[in-house]
């Protein structure tokens, strides 16, 4: 499975970064970076982290 | 099982709880009722980008994606909850109808409160729905005359998208500086010059207690009147004067609707395991800021709340003792005003001191660095609230708070 970032949507609010510290971070020039391929044990970090983000600009793909 | 989980609101919180039920491993009914008409749907964007955007079906951008777990969810939508009964175990609607439960989730969020002055009905707007947005945004047109009733975030945001659309706008705030309690003296200040250079007015100290309207309408606003005895020529009016908590629904059932509804630490109502409440309705104690149970109306707080409410629920329907992990989540919020957004973490306004962390107040907005503002209490750091600052930094203030 597949996490998915709309970085048109993606205001840098930093709280998938909380939410799911080992799949999203901040590049040095303070861009969005992420683990785009995970496994099914990484599913509900990543589920948590598209929860918490407040423009809704995460989602997974099967 | 009768009636399986019946989740009252179907706003964020309802929608969260619903969502993990089904991750805790519950696969019994799920019954949701909402006041409004539409599925759950995003509210931090109806004082911006509803206002400022001028695309059709504003609210299907909004709405929230549903997770396959929730495709066997009964959803009764537009018909509020009239009354519950918590002895019987049943909520029912205004249309009448008797929902049995076995668990309960409170998740009735809030309405706006209005001033109590009768007068223009026309023209006054507050901002909690997408209707209420819509019906607002077509209301400001280029120039038109705006007041707005309270300095508060949705006060500010709203006062800045209106003014963005080109109207002439006041805030009449009763404190000394808009967003004073929540952010304190300083940032206020450098926030409020900031709103005056893009435009805004501000009446400080005073309220509206009057309505001048047309001599031939009563339901037209002409201007609105003021404490100090002066007025404020006005087209319209949003009243962004603070909200009051959605339990009339509940009365009768002894609970304590002081301030929302009280909850333990496992988001449960006193004497009564198996019905929650999570979200901007749920007055519940956090370790992390002593004993004093607090409703906190920030985004994150749903999400937290509803995860915590599901873990009470999901143990009630199996005679299981919640998880005994303690419950003290960091409140985060952010607030968006023209080009700045202001981001928060911890608890700023029970601070008793401020002092700047990083970059400097000076052209809020404009500088490379930013502002960020430390509040302590008792010489603890308890919150940060930062401005333009690189949002790598922010990770690091949230350490900073343990």
């Amino acid at each position: 499975m597949k996490i998915c970032v709309d970085l048109e949507k993606c205001k840098l609010h930093g709280q998938c970064i909380i939410a799911a510290p080992k799949l999203f971070g901040f590049k040095d020039d303070g861009s969005l970076r992420w683990i785009e391929q995970i496994d099914a044990t990484q599913r509900q970090a990543a589920d948590e982290a598209a929860d918490v983000c407040p423009e809704q600009a995460i989602w997974i793909e099967d | 099982m009768a009636g399986g989980a019946l989740i009252v609101g179907a706003s964020l919180s309802g929608l969260r709880v619903a969502e993990q039920l089904r991750a805790a491993g519950y696969s019994g009914p799920v019954t949701m009722v909402g006041a409004e008409q539409h599925l759950p749907y995003n509210r931090p964007p109806l004082s911006k980008d509803v206002l400022l955007d001028d695309g059709a079906d504003p609210l299907s951008k909004l709405t929230f994606s549903l997770r396959p777990s929730l495709n066997d969810v009964t959803w009764h939508l537009g018909v509020p909850a009239a009354a519950a009964n918590l002895n019987r175990r049943t909520v029912t609607l205004t249309d009448g109808r008797e929902l049995p439960y076995d668990v309960l989730a409170i998740a009735t969020g809030l309405t706006p409160r209005r001033l109590p002055i009768p007068g223009a009905d026309a023209c006054r707007h507050v901002v909690r729905t997408i209707d209420d947005a819509v019906a607002l945004k077509s209301a400001l047109v280029p120039g038109a005359k705006v007041v707005v009733a309270g300095g508060g975030f949705i006060g500010c945001e709203t006062a800045a998208s209106a003014s963005k659309r080109g109207c002439d706008v006041t805030i009449v705030e009763p404190l000394a500086l808009p967003m004073v309690r929540a952010i304190g003296t300083d940032l206020a200040a450098a926030i409020k010059e900031y709103h005056q250079s893009h435009g805004i007015k501000f009446r400080l100290q005073t309220m509206i207690n009057s309505m001048i309207t047309a001599p031939a309408d009563p339901s037209q606003l002409r201007a609105v009147g003021l404490s100090d005895g002066s007025e404020i020529a006005a087209d319209l009016l949003i009243e962004a004067v603070g909200s009051v908590c959605n339990t009339n629904w509940l009365g009768g059932n002894g609970l304590d609707l002081s301030d929302g509804a009280l909850t333990d630490t496992h988001m449960r109502v006193e004497g009564r395991p198996g019905v929650t409440a999570a979200g901007d309705v749920a007055r519940f104690p956090n370790p992390r800021y002593g004993a004093m149970p607090r409703r906190i109306e920030h985004w994150a707080i749903p999400g937290q709340t509803a995860k915590r409410a599901a873990q009470s629920m999901f143990a009630h329907l199996n005679d299981a003792v919640p998880d005994g992990k303690i419950f003290d989540p960091i409140p985060t919020f952010w607030s968006d005003q023209f080009d700045i957004r202001l981001q928060s973490v911890g608890m700023p306004a029970i601070g008793d001191r401020t002092e700047i962390l990083d970059g400097a107040l000076e052209n809020l907005g404009k500088q490379e660095s930013g502002v960020a503002m430390g509040y302590f209490l008792n010489d603890a750091l308890i919150g940060v609230i930062s401005i333009g600052v690189p949002a790598a930094k922010l990770s690091g203030y949230r350490a900073m708070l343990g």
